[in-house]
């Protein structure tokens, strides 16, 4: 007995298809079984649209629109940064619970393990998007056009994908859920805060402008905006602002060459 | 047979910041196919770094191992089709149905649709879980949780099953009927590496016993050579009038072999012998005879734990019991 059975006849690329849609089944079949999971994350970004649009939206002027408007790209933006979360918390929770060390005893593909879970929780997202989007409807959001709206809500689920990446190294570099929470909230947080989603750009001290401009979450929102015909585009010059779209593109580029191989080499390296 | 397992110098070196830790410091193995070995050790005795690096979760820092002539770190992927694995860190997925999990183990062990879905039903019920098949894993005991656990190590039909712990933790019923369900398993042929903290699991199940103790092995060998190590049996008697303890020790001497000890203190006689319980009936008579009345009597046998407490000198952390054996069981 020396060649292993069935495997190599598919080849390779084909097996790493199979398994790694094995592993986002198993993960989507997950969702329904904890729904407080998916129940919060839905809660705490309709908590943000509810807070931000009936309690400052009042107090902040915006050019050329009114604030349900400005606001909601800047809500589905923030919470597809968030997805990071999701990932880093399902993936530490898989190792600690050993799950992992199931799947790497198994004569399975080992990117799956890491494809799968990219692949599921951009899936899971696109999902609480729809329902957020249907709140903002509700709550007297409008775009330009269907097309549009199609648009955008792809373009976030690339940049979702971006971000599960990061999620995925995130969570495999801590060493239990609890500090992955920790360290989502304390690093994601600003990051959210310090854009362009809540405030016109133009209100922020000087010194924080550039930050916030070329921020990955305010480029999001820009581009979602101008997708969609939305107001709040910033008067700045910067590239960053006049290709929004073109900015963030970049970013999901930069943000998967970045943490695609230093997730892929963490992975790897669990068996030292 | 040819040996199924080799390791030869094994070296696992955890580093931390300031320190370094061996957890193995030259492991040598060779077990022949269908033999059960036990790999015996108190807890971080380096048990399951062992079988991390056996089942490609880990590799060794020096050494090298082989499962069925293929080499857990260079073909790892062969290795992969040969094991199954389960124990304290491969574990199931607690939101998963037993069926859900079985079926996607098969699938991930690249059994077809069909097969994975056939071979998990008959794993349902050689394990007994077919009325609990549709229930999410959360709802388990932990009894059931380790059979679909080892249900799921052997989805894919391994040559070699990894047991790492099997028991830990559980109640003792659950336990004994997971000795049986392992029991069933080597009837029909396969090739077991087991380790465990209690002493008396290795003894129930394992053919061969390595006993482990900071990263090295400090004896090997069936359970009966272990015990042969630190001696014979025993027959000890607790006599009730402390005046007629001589006379208790001339009895025992005259039954046993060799001279008989005292402990004033409990006021038992000790003296080795080889004739089984049936002395046992022989000391009974004779102290009825003399009219010495006896508080408590045993044939005391040595266990795996006098066996550690010899090797290492230290008791085992789990079970550290020095109860002889009772009369009763063995008469």
């Amino acid at each position: 007995m020396t060649a292993p059975p069935s495997a190599r006849s598919r080849g390779r690329f084909g097996q790493a298809l199979t398994d790694g849609l094995l592993v986002g089944w198993r993960n989507l079949k997950r969702i329904p079984r904890i729904p407080e999971l998916a129940i919060f994350a839905i809660l705490q970004s309709i908590m943000f649209v509810v807070l931000f649009v009936f309690v400052f939206g009042g107090a902040i002027p915006i050019a050329g629109g009114d604030y349900t408007n400005f606001l909601m790209p800047g809500i589905f933006a923030q919470t597809i940064v968030f997805a990071a979360a999701t990932t880093a918390i399902g993936m530490t929770d898989d190792v600690n619970k050993g799950i992992v060390d199931r799947f790497r005893s198994l004569p399975m593909t080992r990117s799956a393990v890491i494809i799968g879970r990219t692949f599921s929780d951009v899936i899971y997202n696109a999902g609480i998007l729809v329902v957020l989007m249907v709140t903002g409807f509700i709550v007297g959001w409008r775009v330009d056009s269907i097309p549009a709206l199609v648009t955008g809500f792809l373009f976030l689920l690339v940049f979702a994908y971006a971000m599960a990446w990061l999620g995925v190294w995130l969570g495999l570099m801590v060493p239990t859920v609890e500090v992955a929470q920790q360290v989502i909230f304390t690093v994601l947080f600003p990051i959210t805060f310090l854009s362009n989603v809540f405030v016109p750009l133009e209100t922020l001290p000087g010194w924080l402008q550039p930050f916030a401009e070329w921020n990955p979450t305010s480029t999001l929102t820009a581009a979602l905006r101008e997708l969609w015909g939305n107001p709040g585009t910033s008067t700045s010059t910067s590239l960053a602002s006049q290709e929004p779209i073109l900015v963030t593109v970049i970013w999901v580029i930069v943000i998967i060459a970045i943490f695609g191989p230093l997730g892929a080499r963490r992975y790897r390296s669990m068996s030292r | 047979m040819a040996d199924i397992i080799t390791a030869e110098g094994l070296v696992k070196i955890y580093r931390g910041r300031k320190s370094e830790v061996r957890a193995l410091d030259g492991i040598d193995l060779a077990v022949p196919e269908g033999t059960v070995l036990g790999l015996l050790g108190p807890n971080g005795a380096g048990k399951t770094t062992a079988v991390r690096i056996l089942a490609t979760l880990l590799k060794p820092d020096a050494g090298r191992a082989t499962i069925a002539g293929h080499d857990v770190v260079r073909e790892s992927d062969a290795v992969r089709h040969l094991i199954g694995l389960s124990g304290q860190y491969a574990a199931v997925d607690e939101n998963l149905t037993a069926s859900e999990n079985l079926w996607l183990f098969g699938r991930l062990y690249q059994l077809s649709s069909a097969e994975a879905r056939k071979r998990a039903t008959e794993l349902l019920e050689q394990f007994d879980l077919v009325d609990a098949r549709d229930r999410v894993v959360k709802t388990y005991s932990g009894g059931m949780r380790r059979r679909l656990d080892l249900a799921s190590a052997l989805i894919g039909r391994p040559r070699l099953l990894i047991l790492d712990e099997p028991t830990t933790g559980l109640d003792p019923r659950s336990r004994l009927g997971m000795w049986d369900v392992i029991r069933g398993l080597v009837r029909d042929g396969v090739t077991l590496l087991l380790t465990t903290q209690y002493l008396e699991e290795a003894d129930e199940l394992a053919d061969r016993i390595v006993v482990i103790d900071h990263g090295r092995i400090i004896a090997r060998g069936t359970a009966d050579e272990l015990k042969a190590q630190v001696g014979g049996e025993r027959i000890e008697v607790v006599v009730h009038d402390r005046t007629r303890t001589d006379e208790a020790m001339a009895i025992l001497g005259r039954i046993g072999m060799g001279d008989a000890g005292i402990d004033e203190h409990t006021r038992k006689v000790t003296v080795p012998s080889d004739g089984g319980a049936k002395r046992l009936a022989v000391v009974i008579r004779d102290f009825d005879e003399a009219g010495i009345q006896i508080d408590d009597i045993a044939l005391r046998r040595p266990t795996l734990d006098d066996v550690f407490m010899a090797l290492t000198g230290h008791a085992t952390i789990e079970d550290g019991s020095d109860e002889p054996v009772p009369a009763r069981r063995t008469a």
